[in-house]
């Protein structure tokens, strides 16, 4: 055949090209083909539905949980798309640089706040949050971490939805052991029990560190993949009386790298000597699976991954496991500070959501006490202060009591759109000594603050 | 359709408008595959290697003249000047050196003891082969459980206490040579399969009559005969060690305790911080000295040829 019907070829061309833009259209590699699918067959069925972003973890199924009460109230459907926390940062900014409209609602890294604020890509919230009275019912520090940028200008981005924050959680059994007791104070001078400060806390690390026999000191973060390390390491500098630098005008230098800042990770390179082998990579799975095996007596994570603590099933010492926040601390100038890291997140409208009356509805209905009520009864950390005051939320859960307490200590990192630039240099410096013993903290904190005030300077805070 | 003549012959020269040739047919056919290219690979390179000659970060909002900001070789100029750049490649050399060496190594003695003839030699070999099937992440994944130092199976097995092969620096970039090695072995073992397979055996016969012992079979008749298809298998192999990326992402994770790849770098670099023209520039060195690299292999493969 030589000649072939003009007709036949557009035919085959356009077959192809539909076949391509339909591959496009599949959705880059995104969530199951279950989770794409439900949007499709409800937007065709005519109903209505929002989709949230979040990562994946416990909180997202219990939001996904809650909601159901807002689909029975107003049949309006929601989706808690979820996606692992190795890529979870880097998924919502692609799809934001994108101008994607796949979510309404994303719930977003507190630090991220600066980027997606100054870029563009959340609904300015000021105005929504004063009409609701937010300002008034939730806390004012998860107001300020998760909805505020820049710091203190009064301008918001999100609703305070997952408060969250690093604690502690010890075997009572070990603890409360009278040998371990005795021999513990005849080798300190004083009882063992909970730490009442980071530097008892090491005593007690210490004391129980025993590599011969497989059980360990402590267990924390090690890794530096993403913001792990850096959140042990900045709470290590406020609780001994150093900062990250100047909120509002990017200074540095003699704060982080300051005396207080210098003991700081002093401290946590030494506290790192007795953790298991191999925690230089460990995050929150890392951290609670040597709990639940029994090689550690303690265990730093964030409060969110505590329910697998809690659970028998998960955990075969649940019944002895007690939880404490983090210690107050005598810095070298001799005051007493008590930190903890932020954790947690708030959710935000997306700009480019063709559905952002939906998404306003579903997060009129989330700030409404009856639902942060219900919230925390699922799991979920409620930043609304009625609540969180209530002695029903303290009883939910063995470990509410803590995150109580660090709702009130909690610290944040820089919110700035070049956060994750800061991470990165700050935790290579700091893994560096901490981690890979090289070097002092001076030399790993100096190095830092060159680095920053590089980052700072080409972003022109300093013109 | 096609006019015909009055004594029922097709004019050729009559097409009707409707009509066409083989050989516009065959551009149109291929036209979709050759728009997707543009789109996908052709355009993406060009348009990131204008961006490696500006300011740019994918993150922030894009306004031509402050993001993206052309500012000539700086990028590049900045890379070559950093030291920890030459660090990150003098490592990623040492990889490419050690995995490559071993697999070659190992994947060419391998497949001359499967040429020998034994019992059940077709399915040790498939046995051999199938680390090679596998997803590069899944085995990179897997071999993080193995090198797990607390209960992992690779001390346990090998009797070493627990040593750490994921988070120490002085360690971990052996680590994933060794998984580098066990997956591609295979791969250089099944190409130099097929070589072996190729050489006649009548050069042998000759070999034997003239009393020449092992080694000089070896040496005269299957290594200068296998030459060629094991430099298409370094070729292969040095470049995709180059560029690795799965295996230690899935081993050691892309935090500072890992081993300074240079392709581990440059994902942080453009998708963890967001410098997306910086990223660009980087990309384009890799592309250099791969290209590089090759070129010089290609070049003996042609000697070798002839």
């Amino acid at each position: 055949m030589k000649k072939v019907s003009l007709w036949l070829v557009i035919l085959v061309i356009t077959v192809s090209m539909v076949a391509v833009f339909s591959l496009n259209g599949c959705k880059k590699e995104a969530a199951p083909a279950e989770e794409e699918a439900a949007p499709a067959e409800e937007a065709a069925a005519g109903e209505q539905f929002i989709t949230i972003h979040w990562a994946q973890w416990a909180p997202a199924d219990y939001l996904e949980k809650l909601s159901k009460g807002f689909t029975t109230e107003t049949g309006i459907k929601v989706t808690v798309e979820q996606t692992p926390w190795e890529t979870f940062v880097q998924k919502y900014n692609t799809e934001m640089i994108a101008h994607s409209d796949a979510w309404d609602i994303i719930v977003g890294d507190s630090q991220d706040i600066g980027n997606m604020a100054v870029n563009g890509h959340y609904v300015d919230l000021t105005d929504w949050i004063i009409e609701h009275g937010v300002d008034k019912t939730f806390t004012p520090a998860s107001l300020t971490y998760f909805a505020e940028y820049p710091k203190g200008a009064g301008k918001y981005y999100a609703v305070p939805c997952e408060g969250d924050g690093l604690a502690w959680a010890y075997r009572k059994d070990l603890f409360g052991d009278p040998d371990n007791m005795a021999a513990f104070e005849s080798e300190y001078g004083y009882e063992l029990g909970v730490p009442t400060s980071w530097d008892m806390l090491k005593d007690v690390a210490e004391f129980f560190h025993d590599p011969d026999n497989g059980f360990y000191g402590v267990a924390i973060y090690g890794d530096n993949g993403y913001d792990s390390l850096a959140m042990f390491a900045e709470q290590c500098i406020w609780s001994f009386g150093g900062e990250l630098g100047d909120y509002s005008t990017y200074e540095v230098d003699g704060l982080l790298n300051s005396e207080g800042a210098i003991a700081g990770i002093e401290y946590y390179y030494d506290l790192f000597k007795f953790v298991p082998p191999g925690f230089g990579g460990a995050f929150y799975l890392e951290t609670n699976d040597a709990f639940v095996s029994g090689i550690v007596p303690m265990s730093c994570n964030y409060l969110a991954f505590f329910p697998g603590l809690a659970n028998e099933e998960t955990n075969p010492y649940a019944a002895d496991t007690g939880y404490f926040a983090c210690p107050p601390q005598k810095g070298p100038d001799g005051v007493e500070r008590q930190f903890a890291a932020l954790g947690g997140q708030g959710a935000s409208v997306v700009t480019y959501s063709k559905k952002q009356d939906l998404a306003f509805k579903w997060l009129e209905w989330f700030v409404k006490p009856e639902t942060q009520l219900e919230w925390a009864r699922l799991g979920g950390y409620t930043c609304n202060a009625e609540v969180l005051a209530s002695d029903e939320f303290l009883s939910f859960t063995p470990y509410n009591p803590t995150f109580k307490k660090t709702m009130e200590i909690f610290k944040d990192w820089w919110a700035c759109p070049e956060y994750d630039e800061l991470l990165r240099t700050f935790s290579e410096d700091i893994a560096n000594y901490v981690v890979a013993g090289n070097g002092t903290a001076e030399e790993a904190l100096n190095k830092c603050v060159e680095d920053w005030e590089e980052i700072f300077g080409a972003a022109g805070y300093y013109d | 359709m096609f006019k015909r003549s009055k004594d029922n012959k097709i004019e050729r020269n009559q097409i009707s408008y409707h009509s066409m040739r083989d050989t516009s047919l065959i551009r149109l056919f291929i036209l979709p595959t050759i728009i997707l290219l543009v789109v996908i690979n052709v355009f993406p390179l060009f348009w990131s290697l204008i961006l490696s000659f500006s300011n740019y970060s994918a993150k922030m909002l894009t306004q031509w003249g402050e993001n993206p900001e052309m500012i000539g070789g700086v990028n590049y100029s900045r890379i070559l000047a950093d030291p920890d750049m030459w660090n990150k490649f003098i490592t990623t050399a040492k990889y490419v050196l050690l995995s490559v060496g071993g697999e070659m190594i190992l994947g060419f003695g391998l497949a001359l003891l499967i040429q020998l003839k034994f019992k059940g030699r077709e399915f040790i070999t498939t046995l051999l082969i199938l680390p090679m099937t596998m997803s590069p992440v899944i085995v990179g994944l897997m071999w993080r459980l193995f090198y797990n130092p607390n209960w992992g199976m690779f001390n346990y097995l090998l009797g070493l206490g627990r040593i750490d092969w994921i988070s120490d620096p002085s360690r971990n970039l052996y680590s994933i040579v060794i998984v580098d090695i066990w997956m591609w072995t295979p791969f250089v073992m099944l190409l130099s399969i097929a070589g072996l397979s190729a050489i006649p055996q009548y050069l042998y016969e000759a070999a034997e009559i003239d009393r020449a012992s092992w080694w000089s079979k070896f040496r005269r008749i299957t290594l200068p005969i296998v030459y060629p298809i094991l430099l298409v298998a370094l070729i292969f192999r040095t470049m995709e060690a180059f560029k690795i990326f799965d295996l230690p992402m899935g081993i050691t994770g892309r935090g500072a305790m890992a081993p300074p790849l240079i392709a581990m770098h440059l994902y942080n670099i453009s998708f963890v911080t967001w410098k997306t023209s910086y990223g660009s520039a980087i990309g384009y060195i890799i592309l250099i000295v791969i290209i590089a690299i090759t070129s010089i292999f290609i070049k003996y493969l042609n000697k070798a040829k002839q």
